[in-house]
């Protein structure tokens, strides 16, 4: 995926994200993409081109659980969250809904608002075209790999027919 | 594999017991266990969302409709028409699968009085979830998409955290309080110096009503379960509410964890300064700033000792000219007690608001929103910009006998000249 790195600073929290009284009124994601970013650019949706990438600092998604933080993210039209440290639950969320999260130290200093950037989810990097240098997140281990590959807990669920935690289904011959 | 052996073993911490038992297999620090789930909440702002996954994942059945519970607290009873729409979607949902609908009490201080006991494991799409370690539950936050998926397989999967144990020691000086120490470590740690992370509290005894203040409180350092063991204490509150421990779960002298030590004698009141939640500073670092609003309210205090010490400071006083003051208490049954104990009449004399068991201020939502540029001190959890209402509004969090003080005054005031 390549497209262009939106980047923010450090302890960016899941209410600047977008704020509850909108989250709390819609379940429609393209609604809540409205609002995406909301307490630090309220014009942040329209300057999204679809694939484009949030680089961010440390502990980016801190505080509430709202999974609405990650789904405003991803029907904004973007692609990619590479940070230097996610929240936790933030992660865990981004992963259930699809939204790929790269965890990779001092990544904020590397890239610059507006640089073509190219993330590789395969291998999980992220290659700065500007600069052509290319950094290597943490891996995945065990549900949260088999989650990113699925695409999230959903389309997990519809390939597989159950959960990753659960046993696989015996099949009836 | 053998409870009792789990439960006997001095070399695990009380996350490692809690999830090994939970997962039937020994795991720590670093193992992911797949464990059964006894309880969880969601709540009007994350329950429609999960119903939504619910319905889209196809699935169809809960695995056992007693031990899901949904609460309308939010934004309770609806400010508006799209809030009511989405609450008359959680009342339809629950009544289709059989499972709770909890109206007009905050979640987690519902469950701490009437559901949650020692040695059980809570999931909530909520990430104050952690507020029932307090009675010695290990309890976590999770998404509605995770939580619809526990609804139907009863299971979840959690890493096992490792584990920070804090030893008070001492007592309190007068005027300070327990959420000046959940406040003074935040402040310590960082937003994140514990994300990922089971805070043990032990040492000097604390009353139910501050160790959920603390339990609930510990995620704002990122905590993933924040929870004091069971003692006396704990089941004396049990036994007056007909209830028994699951599990009576304690950490084991040996287990590898970290420590810190907080004396509370050297404590100060505390107070955050606006926009982060570890912004903490000696009271003194903001008194005199004028405020546009108190607000005692919130999950994370409120309780009735929150309102007992607040009625002391408010008796035959008055709320400053031009400074509102809204209280919110933390349940029904907080409110019950309140109006019976007469604080309420206090409140009312002093010239406060007393709303219903809403989250309301607290997110923004309704009941004490602020306005552009409006200065708030409160106890709520959060600091956050546009966390009450206005991006331009900014809100100082401190403890409850602080926020009363500070109403009085109409600026952020040391409560220790009122007690």
């Amino acid at each position: 995926m390549n497209g262009k790195a939106h980047v923010f600073g450090d302890y960016v929290n899941t209410d600047l994200i977008i704020p509850f009284r909108f989250k709390a009124r819609t379940n429609d994601p393209v609604e809540l993409a409205k609002y995406c970013m909301y307490g630090i650019d309220r014009e942040f949706p329209k300057k999204v081109s679809k694939g484009d990438v949030i680089v961010a600092g440390v502990n980016f998604g801190g505080g509430s659980s709202r999974e609405q933080a990650p789904v405003a993210i991803k029907y904004a039209g973007i692609g990619a969250v590479v940070a230097d440290s996610f929240a936790r639950i933030f992660f865990r969320n981004a992963l259930v809904i699809g939204l790929p999260a790269l965890e990779i130290p001092g990544i904020q200093k590397q890239v610059k608002a507006g640089d073509a950037v190219a993330v590789d989810l395969r291998k999980r990097t992220l290659t700065n075209l500007r600069t052509k240098k290319t950094f290597q997140a943490a891996p995945l281990t065990g549900f949260l790999r088999d989650l990113e590959a699925a695409g999230g807990l959903a389309a997990y669920h519809k390939r597989h027919g159950k959960f990753p935690w659960e046993p696989g289904k015996r099949k009836t011959t | 594999m053998e409870a009792r052996r789990i439960l006997t073993d001095p070399s695990l911490s009380f996350a490692e017991k809690a999830l090994s038992i939970k997962s039937g297999r020994e795991v720590r620090a670093g193992d992911v266990a797949v464990v059964d789930v006894d309880l969880t909440l969601a709540q009007d702002s994350t329950g429609p969302l999960a119903i939504r996954s619910f319905q889209e994942m196809g699935l169809k059945k809960i695995f056992d409709p007693r031990k899901v519970f949904i609460f309308l607290d939010h934004t309770y009873p609806a400010a508006d028409e799209k809030v009511a729409t989405l609450h008359t979607m959680v009342r339809d949902f629950c009544a289709r699968h059989a499972c709770n609908v909890v109206e007009g009490t905050i979640s987690h201080q519902h469950l701490l009085e009437e559901q949650v006991v020692p040695g059980m494991l809570l999931v909530g799409a909520d990430s104050h979830t952690n507020q029932a370690g307090a009675l010695g539950a290990f309890a976590t936050g999770l998404g509605s998409t995770e939580i619809a998926s526990v609804w139907a397989s009863g299971k979840t999967w959690l890493r096992v955290p490792e584990t920070l144990r804090i030893t008070l020691e001492g007592t309190l000086a007068k005027g300070v309080f327990a959420r000046d120490i959940i406040m003074h470590l935040i402040g310590q740690l960082g937003e994140d110096g514990a994300n990922y992370t089971s805070l043990e509290w032990t040492g000097t005894r604390l009353s139910i009503d501050s160790r959920a203040c603390i339990c609930n409180n510990s995620v704002e350092c990122g905590a993933k379960n924040s929870v004091f063991a069971p003692d006396q204490l704990t089941v004396q509150y049990l036994r007056a509410r007909g209830r028994k421990p699951m599990l009576d779960i304690q950490s084991g002298a040996q287990a590898t964890i970290k420590e810190k030590t907080i004396d509370l004698a050297d404590l100060e009141p505390q107070v955050t300064l606006p926009e982060h939640v570890d912004r903490v500073k000696p009271l003194s670092a903001a008194e005199g700033t004028p405020i546009h609003e108190g607000f005692l309210g919130s999950s994370t205090n409120c309780r009735l000792e929150d309102l007992q010490v607040a009625a002391h400071i408010l008796k035959g006083r008055k709320v400053k000219a031009g400074t509102r003051l809204v209280i919110t208490p933390a349940s029904k049954r907080i409110f019950l007690q309140a109006v019976r104990d007469g604080l309420v009449d206090t409140f009312m004399q002093a010239g406060a608001v007393f709303t219903n068991s809403t989250c309301g201020a607290c997110v923004g939502t309704h009941m004490g929103v602020l306005g552009e540029n409006e200065v708030a001190i409160s106890c709520s959890p959060r600091n956050y910009t546009g966390r009450m209402g206005s991006l331009s509004a900014q809100v100082y969090l401190a403890s409850p006998a602080t926020v009363a003080a500070s109403a009085v005054e109409g600026r952020i005031a040391d409560p220790r000249k009122y007690l």
